[in-house]
């Protein structure tokens, strides 16, 4: 394996990426919501009606989801007033899932692209006329998605750790974000997350025959978070330290396999016969 | 030993036949052109060849190895033009030649120098760090032309080189394929239904109809194959009379005499004829102008090969 001709597939690919304004464009007004606009709305909107009303702020509506947390997620909370349970509760735990889905969205947009977005724009068989095995192809278009995707993640969560803690200050009356568990989610799920949707974007890109019918079948890799954000919502999945650390491990196995297939399944004969 | 050689190849998509029991060897150096219509096979040729398809059956060899489990060692020294430039339209020029260097393992310093040398080459320095979606088609397949050469490959494949461009830029495009192929002695594999093209560049022709192949050799042999003998034009400077012309007829070699008044078409046959007739017609008086073994054109080769019927190699 030649990580030198894997690396500079990902160079070029990072770089017509880069050009590409259609996908720039989502990949950076997604995470301006996410990590800026979504949490100030939800820090400051209760601090304002607060004190604008002059009543106490309430957590009527969330007793009954705060009844169903784990232990830790109560404990963590015992001692804080509503308002600062409200900040610590939603920004702290509510919103980690929304970074597995950035990934999953960078997926759907660039790695969806790959091989049938390169079949598209007629480059794919000058790619393919190239002294690269299959392995360093495939491997290549993987790398290239992937660390995009991590490296917009990971500034969005310093962004985000920076929106937090100063919108919330007034609250906490102290920089909070972020909590334990948030280090192995960014750290070791993230990757693994970032990993896993975008080998099969990439998978799926090679092997059907429209960017359309590769970005809607990596799309519904979306569907799979959202499911865990529902069951973070009620309680069932809680990203604990320990149970982040499980979670990632299990992804990354599913990586390892998934990588596995896909570097021995993919070849260009099979694309060439599609051509 | 040959650069190229198949024996048998064969590759089918479903029920279409692409390429079938195709034979051909191609000696260092020679230009060799394959013809045929839209779906010949010429394109899956050069995909067997480079080892981007497997073959169904059949055996191949380029510069020694075999395509088919050597794909990686043969690529790195084959180039090849494809039918449209595959060319990265958001990158630069320069771009995307470092790009194509650095697949073919070229050095940092060695890959800056022989990019800038192809820009030049190619004329396309000015225009060097412009986003190649601004080309015109004419500079498109320069530049992928000069992302085939980039690496020195021994063998270049080029695949349809003219096709969608207007004449002049075709011209130079096959300008350069002449001056690439006859002054640096490299081998080449053209796919072509550019027949004026073909005839201009090839050594020798395949001439491919639905995969299998109707007929290839050189010109001369092809059209010595289709036409029996050779037709040769004859000029006099006076009307040659009718007795003279019945003992032409009738000459060794000679198998046919047509024409009229002073230009004669004579069949012999073979070329080794000509000097007899020559000297034969002068010692009978003839005052002879002109005498000029007529070539037949690709054109007229191909047009004969494809009406050919079908299951009939030439």
């Amino acid at each position: 394996m030649n990580w030198s001709l894997i690396w500079a597939i990902a160079r070029k690919d990072l770089k017509e990426v880069s050009q590409n304004k259609a996908a720039v464009a989502p990949a950076v007004i997604v995470p301006v919501m996410f990590v800026v606009v979504f949490p100030l709305a939800i820090l400051l909107l209760p601090q304002a009606f607060s004190s604008a009303s002059g009543n106490a702020f309430s957590l009527q509506e969330l007793e009954g989801l705060l009844q169903r947390m784990p232990p830790a997620v109560t404990q963590a909370l015992a001692g804080l007033s509503p308002l600062q349970i409200w900040v610590v509760f939603t920004t702290g735990y509510l919103f980690a899932p929304m970074f597995l889905i950035l990934p999953l969205m960078m997926a759907s947009i660039v790695a969806s692209d790959s091989f049938v977005g390169e079949k598209e724009r007629k480059t794919l068989e000058g790619l393919l006329y190239s002294p690269t095995s299959d392995a360093e192809l495939i491997l290549g278009k993987i790398v290239a998605s992937v660390l995009p995707a991590l490296a917009l993640c990971w500034a969005s969560f310093v962004v985000y750790g920076i929106v937090v803690n100063l919108a919330g200050l007034p609250v906490m009356g102290r920089m909070w974000f972020p909590t334990a568990p948030w280090w192995p989610l960014m750290l070791w799920v993230v990757p693994a997350v970032a990993t896993l949707g975008m080998a099969s974007a990439v998978i799926i890109s090679s092997r059907v025959g429209t960017f359309m019918e590769s970005y809607q079948l990596s799309a519904s890799g979306v569907v799979l978070v959202l499911a865990l954000m529902a069951g973070q919502v009620t309680g069932v999945l809680f990203l604990s330290v320990p149970v982040a650390f499980l979670v990632g491990l299990a992804v990354w196995v599913v990586d390892a396999g998934l990588l596995w297939v896909g570097v021995r399944t993919f070849s260009r004969n099979r694309l060439f016969s599609r051509l | 030993m040959a650069v190229i050689e198949t024996s048998g190849l064969s590759r089918a998509f479903g029920v279409v036949h692409a390429v079938r029991n195709l034979s051909f060897a191609l000696s260092e150096g020679e230009v060799f052109g394959v013809l045929g219509p839209n779906g010949a096979g010429k394109t899956t040729t050069v995909r067997l060849l480079n080892g981007v398809l497997k073959p169904d059956a059949g055996r191949m060899r380029v510069l020694g190895l075999d395509p088919a489990t050597q794909g990686k060692e043969v690529r790195r020294q084959t180039g090849v033009l494809t039918e449209t430039p595959s060319l990265y339209e958001r990158l630069s020029a320069r771009e995307n030649l470092r790009f194509a260097g650095t697949l073919y393992g070229l050095g940092r310093a060695d890959l800056e120098a022989r990019v800038n040398a192809q820009l030049d080459f190619f004329e396309l320095g000015p225009r060097a760090d412009d986003k190649v979606g601004g080309f015109s088609k004419g500079m498109k397949q320069r530049l992928a032309l000069a992302r085939a050469l980039l690496h020195n490959p021994k063998v270049l494949f080029l695949d349809e080189p003219t096709a969608g461009l207007d004449p002049e830029a075709a011209h130079q495009v096959t300008q350069l394929i002449e001056q690439l192929s006859h002054e640096t002695g490299r081998t080449v594999f053209l796919c072509t239904h550019n027949l004026d093209e073909a005839q201009r560049l090839c050594d020798r022709v395949a001439v491919l109809r639905q995969g299998g192949v109707l007929a290839q050799g050189s010109l001369a042999e092809l059209g010595r194959t289709l036409w029996r003998g050779l037709w040769v034009e004859i000029d006099t400077q006076i009307e040659l009379g009718t007795s003279l012309r019945r003992d032409l007829s009738r000459q060794p070699g000679v198998q046919r005499v047509e024409g009229e008044a002073t230009r004669l078409l004579v069949q012999l046959s073979r070329e080794a004829d000509i000097p007899d007739l020559v000297s034969w017609m002068a010692s009978q008086g003839a005052r002879l102008m002109r005498v000029v073994p007529r070539r037949h054109t690709l054109e007229e080769i191909y047009f004969e090969l494809q009406e050919q019927p079908e299951g009939r190699p030439v």
